[in-house]
């Protein structure tokens, strides 16, 4: 045996067999305990460390033909990342990670490994697969810490300028990828901080700001320009980043609260996800008084939804010190689009579920401020046209859940700011930006991606939309 | 970083500001605001632009000081700057292209009435303005409306101008015929019996809602009001509505909901009470 499943008395080589890889088990994440954490914003999962980092790697079986980068949709080269990690060779897995994905810090630890490269690694067929997001967040912090390790190179300046609407990981992404090729670029931001979602949407306690910010200066290193507090439809319109810029690339994500349309939604303790949230992130209400701005923290929080969102909302309610903390979905465990990780942490948190309900109205007492969430069960029906079973009412089933907060987190749609001040951009008839194959929007010159293309969507998949319109925009721009 | 270029004590607690922001000048339009986070761990609070200096390159914000922001706001010197201004946000105001327009100002809510009164004013409209404060000290912006068009003073206790409130003078002013729209600015109190006297004629009555807002940008939804039983953003979709249309009681209701926060927060800006000062608008 060449391994002992304890950090710290490893011994390793990098001349094992399969078989042998095989044999270890995957490694779990270290995590902080969910009493202690159900109170703080410090980050739940701790990191591996070398020795764990080096072990996990090992059992990458490392596939001629590996299926688990069809998975991935910026299609890192997972197993020579990690072939590097289990040679403990952590600068060249650096170098070759950050080759194909800008901000795996960021990656590691919010995109859905599990239906993304996870669910494709062939050891998840007899057993757990690949750690590989666990991987990937190890050697992006390793990075972050190592800096000056790390080579990156860029090409002269070549005097052409783009600007991004939007810093958000669509926008950032686009940025890193257009100055590497020589490239001037200028990011628009509405709000006062850059990383959209990244900095008001997701909260510390799963992605440090820090990480953010370390990434944002990185790229200001590079040369990018962040202007922030310019909203792209009152500040400037796009017809004037059309004259001043050579092309522009929109990213302005998909910022617009949906509601859920019962009575009594405008009471007294009824948020939105993104109002609750950004209040708690970006403006750090969990430090008020310290901060200025306030958060109704509420004793009992009920939070409609099933996504990362409403898991995110749900736990944040708790550590901002909700005594009670619920989510309501209308469909089941298995339907729920939120990261399995994530609604694991929630009941470990001590997060209660109630599926298959649907909220009918929102109680409220005479000062108008919310007393509970009228709700119906739901059983599932035949699936639809998506193969999805959709929710169908039971009669007779309504019930009340006691709350004085209410946080609506079912999904989000395109934000209109920018698109009703540009008629000639065509949209579809949910208001998102269409663009063509290479991601250029009816007008030319003009890019689109991110959530303001596919409606929510994630975080991987806005990097994935800013890399290629990078190429595609330094293509259109050496060609025209 | 936005610096103050000039800083003037208009009555007992509101102060003009006039603040570098190049862009936001050249382009702003009556009715329109910015939201201002005076520094880190500071909220994002709206303010209107009150006027606005196109060669200067600045804005004018007037500001009312009612709790922990606008305080520290006020607090500023020249020289001085504000960390973040983003705008202009929010809809311009739709001025009528001639005749004659009622523009009401209530406190601070005057301020906010000035730069519609000079759209109108520039497109040859008739402007006369009726604006009202406690007392003679707390009338303000009275000289600008001045060059603008007629001006009706109202005071509560009748030291300056008409004794009683603006709606009286309204009042008269609806009698005597005429008018063909009716802008109205200031508390929530105020802008409601206001809109209340021009609703048997239907004449249009345009309001400027004042919600909680965070981002401005149609974002959170924390800025919801009610407009003809449809829910919208004010920082979007308004600020300004027809007020025969606003739900006054849910926007007075949601401007209450941080009450005890922000006693909280005043508290920690080291005057714990607020006896002496004048509601804002909206309280
Ligand atoms: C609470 C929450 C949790 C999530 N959790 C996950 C997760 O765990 N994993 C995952 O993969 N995905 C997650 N997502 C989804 C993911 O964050 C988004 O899909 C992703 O951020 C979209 O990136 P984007 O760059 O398109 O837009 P955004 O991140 O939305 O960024 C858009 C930026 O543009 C700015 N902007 C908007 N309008 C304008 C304008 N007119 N002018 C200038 N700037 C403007 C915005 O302020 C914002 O900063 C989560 C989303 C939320 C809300
Ligand atoms: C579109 C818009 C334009 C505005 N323009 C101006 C302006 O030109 N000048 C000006 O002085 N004020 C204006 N306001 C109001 C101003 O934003 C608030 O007074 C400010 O946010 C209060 O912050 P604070 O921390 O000082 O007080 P807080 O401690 O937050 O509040 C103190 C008191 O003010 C009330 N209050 C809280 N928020 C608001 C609010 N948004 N509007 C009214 N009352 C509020 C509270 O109920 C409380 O009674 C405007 C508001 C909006 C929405
Ligand atoms: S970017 Fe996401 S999907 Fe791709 S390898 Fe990394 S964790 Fe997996
Ligand atoms: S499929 Fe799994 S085992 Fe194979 S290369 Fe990818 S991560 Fe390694
Ligand atoms: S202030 Fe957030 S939507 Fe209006």
């Amino acid at each position: 045996m060449l391994f002992f499943r304890r950090e710290g008395t490893i011994t390793l080589s990098n001349k094992i067999t399969a078989k042998e890889r095989l044999q270890i088990n995957r490694q779990r994440m270290p995590e902080q305990d969910a009493t202690a954490r159900a109170a703080n914003f410090q980050e739940v999962n701790l990191g591996f460390g070398e020795q764990l980092a080096m072990l996990e790697a090992q059992r990458c079986l490392q596939c001629r033909e590996a299926k688990c980068i069809a998975g991935c949709p910026v299609m890192v080269d997972i197993p020579r990342f990690i072939n590097y990690v289990a040679e403990g060779n952590f600068a060249a897995a650096a170098e070759n990670l950050l080759r194909d994905n800008a901000l795996p810090a960021v990656t590691g630890r919010v995109c859905p490994q599990e239906t993304q490269c996870e669910a494709r690694c062939v050891r998840g067929q007899k057993g757990a697969p690949v750690a590989i997001g666990y991987l990937e967040r190890f050697v992006a912090d390793w990075a972050r810490h190592n800096e000056g390790s790390i080579v990156t190179t860029h090409a002269p300046r070549m005097g052409r300028k783009i600007a991004i609407v939007g810093s958000g990981p669509a926008g950032l992404t686009a940025a890193g990828e257009l100055v590497r090729v020589g490239h001037s670029v200028t990011i628009y931001e509405a709000l006062h901080k850059p990383g959209g979602v990244l900095v008001y949407g997701i909260p510390e306690f799963r992605l440090p700001k820090k990480i953010v910010h370390d990434e944002v200066q990185r790229l200001k290193k590079t040369g990018v320009k962040i202007e922030c507090n310019v909203i792209i439809g009152r500040t400037y319109t796009l017809q004037d980043l059309r004259q001043r810029f050579d092309a522009v690339f929109i990213a302005n994500g998909a910022g617009l609260p949906v509601f859920m349309n019962v009575p009594g939604e405008n009471l007294k303790g009824v948020y939105s996800a993104n109002e609750y949230l950004t209040r708690v992130n970006l403006m750090e209400a969990y430090d008020f008084p310290k901060t200025d701005t306030p958060v109704l923290a509420g004793r009992r929080v009920a939070t409609i939804g099933g996504g990362n969102v409403a898991m995110d909302a749900a736990r944040t309610a708790k550590r901002v010190g909700a005594e009670q903390s619920s989510i309501g979905y209308r469909r089941t465990r298995a339907e729920m689009p939120a990261r399995a990780e994530e609604i694991h942490h929630a009941e470990q948190e001590g997060i209660a579920f109630e599926f298959l309900v649907a909220p009918l109205e929102v109680l409220g007492n005479a000062q108008r401020w919310v007393t509970g969430l009228k709700c119906r069960r739901m059983r599932l029906g035949e699936p639809d046209e998506s193969g999805r079973r959709s929710p169908v009412p039971i009669p007779g089933s309504e019930f009340v859940i006691e709350c004085d907060l209410v946080i609506v987190a079912i999904g989000s749609r395109a934000n209109p700011l920018l698109t009703a001040t540009c008629p000639e951009l065509k949209l579809n008839k949910w208001g998102n930006i269409e663009v063509d194959a290479s991601g250029m929007t009816s007008l030319p010159g003009v890019f689109a991606g991110g959530d303001i293309v596919r409606g929510a969507a994630t975080v991987i998949l806005a990097m994935g939309d800013g890399k290629r319109a990078a190429r595609t925009i330094d293509v259109y721009l050496k060609r025209g | 970083m936005h610096k103050i270029l000039s800083k003037r004590k208009l009555s007992p607690n509101v102060t003009r500001l006039d603040v570098l922001a190049e862009r936001i000048a050249a382009i702003r339009l009556p009715g329109q605001f910015v939201i201002v986070r005076r520094g880190e761990g500071a909220e994002r609070i709206p303010l209107t632009i009150a006027d606005s200096d196109a060669k200067a390159g600045s804005i004018a914000l007037v500001i009312q000081a009612v709790g922990k922001s606008t305080r520290e706001l006020v607090a500023l010197e020249e020289g001085e700057s504000i960390q973040d201004i983003s705008g202009p946000l929010g809809r311009p105001t739709e001025l009528i292209e001639s005749g004659h327009a009622l523009c009401v100002g209530g406190g601070v809510g005057t301020a906010v009435v000035h730069p519609i009164a000079q759209g109108l004013f520039r497109r040859g409209v008739r402007v006369t303005s009726v604006i009202g404060g406690r007392s003679k000290e707390w009338v303000i912006f009275e000289e600008e409306l001045r060059r603008l068009g007629e001006v009706v003073v109202c005071t509560d206790d009748g030291s300056y101008g008409r004794k009683g409130f603006v709606t009286d003078a309204v009042k008269d002013l609806l009698a005597a015929g005429g008018v063909d729209v009716v802008y109205a600015i200031g508390p929530v109190p105020m802008m409601r019996a206001v809109a209340e006297l021009t609703r048997p004629a239907s004449l249009h009555t345009s309001v400027s809602l004042n919600p909680v807002m965070v981002d401005g940008t149609g974002m959170c939804g924390g800025c919801r009001v009610s407009i003809g039983g449809e829910t919208k953003f004010a920082c979007v979709d308004g600020p300004e509505f027809d007020g025969h249309q606003v739900d006054f009681d849910l926007l007075a209701d949601r401007l209450s909901i941080y009450r005890p926060q922000e006693q909280k927060s005043l508290a920690r800006h080291g005057e714990a009470c607020l006896i002496g000062l004048e509601k804002p608008k909206g309280a």
